[in-house]
């Protein structure tokens, strides 16, 4: 493919982050993140495949601070990646792509993280021992 | 012929699959993952929440159950099938080497596929293990 100099589009550094923007950039950032974090799955279900012993290994890893911590900030990155995977269908759909829309969604996926996390967690160690 | 102007080349229009010479394939498909994905993530975290603190063995009993089992390998599946096509085009926006850029694809395509399918036969172990 012959490259030219041709003059490219205002890019990143150019513009001042929109919640448009911000919100776009993470939807691919959390995606990569749960990428990743599909290795703990994989993980997990064969130490239950594998028995008791290693079963409790991996409780053990996930149960510890670093553990909890990949794991919050993996359900933060799910619960987003959700909310905002349906925005898309329903933008895919051809619906609520004006701007105004688009901002009041934007504020709705934030808010349904956090509370989606945070409800996630509160349940969670209220079914603990 | 239609009325009005047409943008399309008559070549175009005659293979009908655009530059990447496979249509809307990997964009239809990675809306279709996207979308089996909503129920079968909600349903999996609703899961893992409610079996917070079990032991191996509720855990397995859970996991070996026949829906358990198809709901699991159809989240697995639909997963690493989105993660697949989500990281191509990621490493098509990011790697402009092009030897580099197929095989990070490709390392992407059987990674997906490996992890998949460990996941799959962990599933039938527990399942049908004894």
């Amino acid at each position: 493919m012959p490259t030219h100099e041709r003059p490219l589009s205002p890019h990143l550094q150019i513009y001042r982050p929109q919640l448009t923007s911000v919100l776009s950039f993470l939807h691919r950032l959390t995606g990569v993140a749960l990428g990743g974090g599909t290795l703990l799955l994989v993980y997990w279900l064969i130490a239950a495949a594998a028995g008791p012993a290693a079963f409790a290994t991996a409780q053990e890893l996930i149960g510890s601070f670093l553990g909890r911590l990949l794991l919050f900030g993996w359900t933060i990155a799910l619960f987003y990646h959700l909310g905002n995977g349906v925005r898309h269908l329903v933008w895919d759909a051809g619906f609520g792509l004006g701007l105004p829309a688009v901002y009041a969604s934007g504020r709705a996926l934030i808010v349904f993280t956090i509370v989606a996390t945070l409800a996630s967690w509160g349940l969670g160690y209220g079914m603990m021992p | 012929m239609t009325d009005g102007p047409t943008f399309r080349s008559e070549l175009g229009r005659a293979r009908g699959l655009g530059a990447a010479k496979d249509g809307v394939q990997h964009w239809w498909t990675q809306r279709l993952t996207a979308l089996a994905l909503v129920p079968l993530t909600i349903w999996f975290v609703a899961s893992v929440v409610g079996l917070a603190g079990a032991d191996h063995a509720a855990v397995t009993a859970w996991l070996g159950s026949p829906p358990t089992v198809g709901l699991m390998i159809l989240l697995v599946g639909a997963t690493f099938n989105h993660t697949q096509l989500s990281f191509q085009v990621v490493i098509e926006d990011y790697v402009h080497h092009e030897a580099l850029k197929v095989a990070a694809i490709i390392l992407v395509k059987f990674a997906c596929l490996a992890l998949a399918l460990a996941s799959v036969i962990a599933l039938l172990v527990i399942a049908f293990g004894d």
